[in-house]
């Protein structure tokens, strides 16, 4: 009994970590221009077929890693300079409906250069499970948590703690105070699509040797990483992060406790839900600014 | 009654500026200049295109046709970011703050355009002036009263070390005695020789304390003088001063 439960919570950490990475994505984009971009997901796609596509060509797997998201978050500028910049200061809903746009495409480019079949990358480290209290757990399942944790640290402290974060934060707090004090708020638009592109691809990379990549992966963890970020509040990191988290332990208890058919069901549920209950999420902004 | 500043080469001149916000022309060719040094009040009623006018020098508005020029170089197409490096710093109408940043990242952000190492004594100076944002250093800077933001509004924009300080409706909003403040941190400022150009809808108080005043109405410059001379003017004290 115990040993199952740690086994859905194994399982829901790890698919929750590569969550939190993607509603990071979508947070970072939304706090520097509002849009929610529908083309997270394909980064994380993208990710994981350059990868596959990479290592096939016999580069080695570190190499291999480290082009794919390099790769992805050239896209990412891609996007931002020939999509979204040019669109000038087309409202929000003009701009989300650009980034569908750009999903469409990249799919159709991923398919057919990958063409339409499944392919995994190979584990990081052997694929002998860990057996913890009767729980296994895959080597690569720390690799995905280890990274997301790892990510959160480095992302907490670029925020916290450097000037451009910082630049960043304030362009998502306030664009006119952060244009007049100097900061060149395309260049931290262009450059929230690069990091969200670099996040994306990342967990597309470590999360290939156990979910499979296709040209198609993009859409499902897209959204679920989209439900994340607003069960977390958008624009929060640590909502985010805990968003991610929450829908990856919530789907694995239902998957284990209810059934597997249901598992894709949770986080459409939750949406539901949370839009009608609690739109600001759980960390959503407060408003806490006297007029 | 129309005239021109005297004394010293114009530090910023802006020669029959037009701009829209959105379909609505809101200045239909302005034309004023601020001499290096001195502190020039623009006065109006509300939507006689002060902020705009404000807002289109310091490049986040765009000017559709007309000049701006800065210590002799045209930056009229110039990026916002790039004016600010340039010496212009604007503190804009309602404060702007980065409401849940602490007082001290405000400040900081404020000289973003500066080498981070120079930031620091920068601050140190800020606080000497503003004691009370000091004693509130690490708090959000959305939780700071009006008064106490205004203070940090200004504060964050001499950050960068302008050379032409652009004040927008820095009395709005403040009781009498914080007004009072506010106007005596900007004579001091004016005394310390920076430039600033100074957007009120309390005209007395701004009259009161420049040294070359112009009235705006409709997004034209329609009365320019001397602060005291505009003051003692009959239409400006029927249409803004309320005598």
């Amino acid at each position: 009994m115990l040993s199952q439960t740690l086994q859905y919570l194994f399982s829901g950490l790890t698919n929750g970590a590569i969550y939190a990475l993607s509603a990071l994505g979508f947070s970072l984009i939304y706090n520097a221009s509002g849009v929610i971009n529908f083309a997270q997901g394909e980064f994380i796609m993208l990710g994981g077929v350059a990868a596959v596509l990479l290592t096939s060509a016999g580069v080695p797997l570190p190499l291999a890693i480290l082009l794919a998201v390099l790769m992805v978050a050239v896209v990412g500028l891609l996007l931002e300079k020939f999509a979204i910049e040019p669109a000038g200061d087309a409202d929000v809903v003009s701009l989300i409906i650009i980034t569908i746009g750009a999903s469409i495409f990249l799919q159709g480019v991923a398919q057919v250069v990958f063409g339409k079949g499944q392919r995994a990358l190979a584990p990081f480290t052997g694929d002998a499970p860990i057996v913890i209290a009767g729980a296994s757990l895959l080597p690569q399942s720390l690799w995905m948590i280890g990274t997301g944790a790892v990510i959160v640290l480095v992302l907490a402290w670029f925020f916290g703690r450097t000037r451009l974060g910082k630049a960043m934060l304030a362009t998502a707090h306030n664009r006119l105070a952060a244009r007049l004090v100097g900061i060149n708020t395309r260049h931290v638009l262009a450059l929230s699509f690069v990091i969200s592109a670099a996040l994306g691809a990342i967990a597309g990379v470590v999360s290939a040797p156990i979910t499979l990549t296709s040209y198609d992966v993009g859409i499902m963890v897209g959204l679920k990483g989209f439900v994340a970020a607003t069960l977390g509040g958008l624009g929060s990191g640590v909502g985010a992060v805990v968003g991610g988290l929450i829908l990856g332990l919530m789907e694995a208890l239902a998957a284990g406790y209810i059934s597997s058919a249901y598992k894709d069901a949770v986080p459409f549920a939750l949406i539901i839900l949370i839009l009608f209950f609690m739109p600001r999420g759980l960390f959503g902004a407060r408003v806490t600014e006297r007029v | 009654m129309s005239a021109t500043p005297a004394d010293g080469a114009p530090l910023l001149e802006v020669a029959d500026l037009c701009t829209y916000y959105g379909r609505i022309q809101a200045l239909h060719g302005v034309s004023l200049s601020v001499p290096s040094g001195s502190l020039v009040a623009l006065v109006g009623a509300n939507g006689a295109g002060k902020t705009t006018l404000l807002r289109t020098i310091s490049g986040v508005n765009r000017a559709s046709s007309g000049a701006i020029v800065f210590d002799g170089r045209d930056i009229t197409r110039t990026r916002s970011d790039l004016r600010v490096r340039s010496g212009i710093s604007q503190v804009p109408e309602g404060r702007q703050m980065f409401g849940p940043m602490s007082v001290e990242d405000n400040l900081r952000l404020g000289a973003y355009t500066r080498p981070a190492a120079q930031a620091q004594r920068s601050i140190e100076r800020m606080y000497a002036m503003f004691p009370v944002l000091e004693a509130r250093r690490m708090q959000p800077a959305g939780t700071l009263s009006g008064g106490q933001q205004q203070m940090l509004a200004i504060g964050r924009a001499l950050m960068s070390q302008p050379r032409l300080l652009l004040l927008d409706e820095p009395s709005m909003g403040l009781a009498p005695q914080l007004v009072a403040e506010i106007f005596a941190a900007i004579v001091a400022l004016a005394k310390e020789g920076v430039t600033i150009l100074l957007v009120e809808q309390n005209a007395h108080a701004a009259l009161s304390i420049a040294d070359f005043g112009y009235v705006l109405e409709t997004g034209k410059t329609v009365m320019s003088g001397s602060g005291r001379d505009l003051l003692a003017d009959e239409r400006v004290k029927q249409a803004y001063l309320g005598m």
